[in-house]
């Protein structure tokens, strides 16, 4: 696959690398010419230097024929604006886009701007997970297919503990598929009998964590 | 009479809102920098706030600054700062979650601008006035065949 990569930051190129490695053919873009000197001796012509939000810039990198794009600039709006061109002129069938700061999130969702992948949010999931007492933990979430893994700490005498899993009562559309009990986890079989402490990952459709979470943790 | 907002009090910014107040509209402007309150007053005899003009400090993607500044109240948007993507970017927000009526960008890159455009999205393009009246003052020298 061929892959565009704007922005040669820390994460821009270091996905370069990775995405070589991995045997895809590459350009990675970057707007700062001391930025774009440094990569150049290590990476050739793999660079280009240019400001990718300039239609010309992409054009030469190629983006015509681009199967994915990755906007991973540290500015917000460049980053929309280049997942926006790419999707809907260049037709680029695939895009993410990093966002800076989290307070621009809706902005991102209301121009139909995803994945956009944001490494504070991804710190502070990582940080719900570590501190249990928030009780609830969004794992994945993929808007595009439908699908939701969360993470339930199940508290005493929720109706879910020392009933079988066959036995919860859990809506059509969301399933246990792992337990997490005394430091390890394990894929829990129909009769596996759900315990206080426990810590269970749902995979469900959106919108039914509010039928999900009562059958685990009590209010 | 209507209410303008106006985000970006640089050089365009700062005369198109003065003008829009003399023409008797209310305006609001947005600028993340205090200082660019200056170039509202300049050669004034009244005070901007004095005159009836709002001044926001704030940043131009921030949606409290947007409210702040009256972006639900406004009639016309008018994206001016320095940044193309940050105008183009405002404007939408301005169109698709405030439902602002009428918005306009100021896009430099010509042809972003022209893109936009054909999305949807009233811009101006200062670039493209000044190569059109370059042609035409050049046309002068002829063809050079």
């Amino acid at each position: 696959m061929y892959a565009i990569v704007v922005g040669g930051g820390k994460v821009g190129l270091n996905l370069t690398r990775e995405l070589l490695d991995k045997g895809h053919e590459v350009t990675l873009i970057e707007s700062r010419r001391d930025r774009y000197l440094k990569m150049e001796e290590e990476l050739g012509h793999v660079v280009q230097y240019g400001d990718a939000t300039e239609l010309w810039v992409l054009e030469r990198a190629g983006i015509q024929r681009a199967g994915l794009v990755v906007a991973v600039t540290g500015d917000d709006e460049d980053n929309i604006l280049i997942c926006q061109v790419a999707r809907d002129k260049y037709l680029v069938e695939s895009f993410i886009a990093r966002v800076n700061n989290p307070r621009n999130r809706p902005y991102f969702d209301l121009l139909g701007i995803r994945p956009a992948v944001s490494a504070t949010d991804l710190i502070l999931r990582l940080i719900e997970h570590e501190v249990p007492e928030y009780g609830l933990v969004h794992l994945l979430d993929l808007p595009g297919e439908s699908l939701e893994v969360i993470e339930i700490q199940v508290t005493e005498g929720a109706p879910a503990v020392g009933q079988k899993v066959s036995e919860i009562d859990l809506p059509e559309g969301s399933l246990v598929i792992s337990v997490l009990r005394g430091g390890g986890g394990f894929v829990p079989k129909a009769d596996t009998v759900i315990e206080s402490g426990d810590e269970v990952l749902v995979c469900l459709d959106p919108g039914l964590e509010d039928q999900v979470t009562p059958q685990f943790a009590t209010a | 009479m209507a209410f303008i907002l106006i985000v970006g009090c640089g050089r365009t910014g700062s005369a198109v809102a003065r003008r829009m107040l003399a023409a008797g509209h209310e305006v609001s402007v947005l600028d993340d920098d205090p200082l660019s309150h200056d170039r509202l007053d300049s050669d004034q005899e009244t005070s901007w706030e004095d005159a009836g003009g709002r001044f926001t400090i704030g940043k131009a993607i921030e949606r409290d600054a947007l409210v702040e500044a009256g972006i639900e109240q406004a009639d016309v948007f008018v994206a001016s700062t320095n940044g193309d993507n940050t105008n183009l970017t405002i404007s939408q927000i301005a169109q698709k979650m405030f439902e602002v009526p009428r918005v306009i960008a100021r896009v430099m890159d010509p042809a972003r601008a022209e893109w936009y455009e054909s999305q949807g999205l009233e811009t101006v393009c200062p670039t493209r006035y000044a190569i059109d009246v370059f042609e035409q003052e050049l046309s002068s020298l002829g063809s050079g065949s």
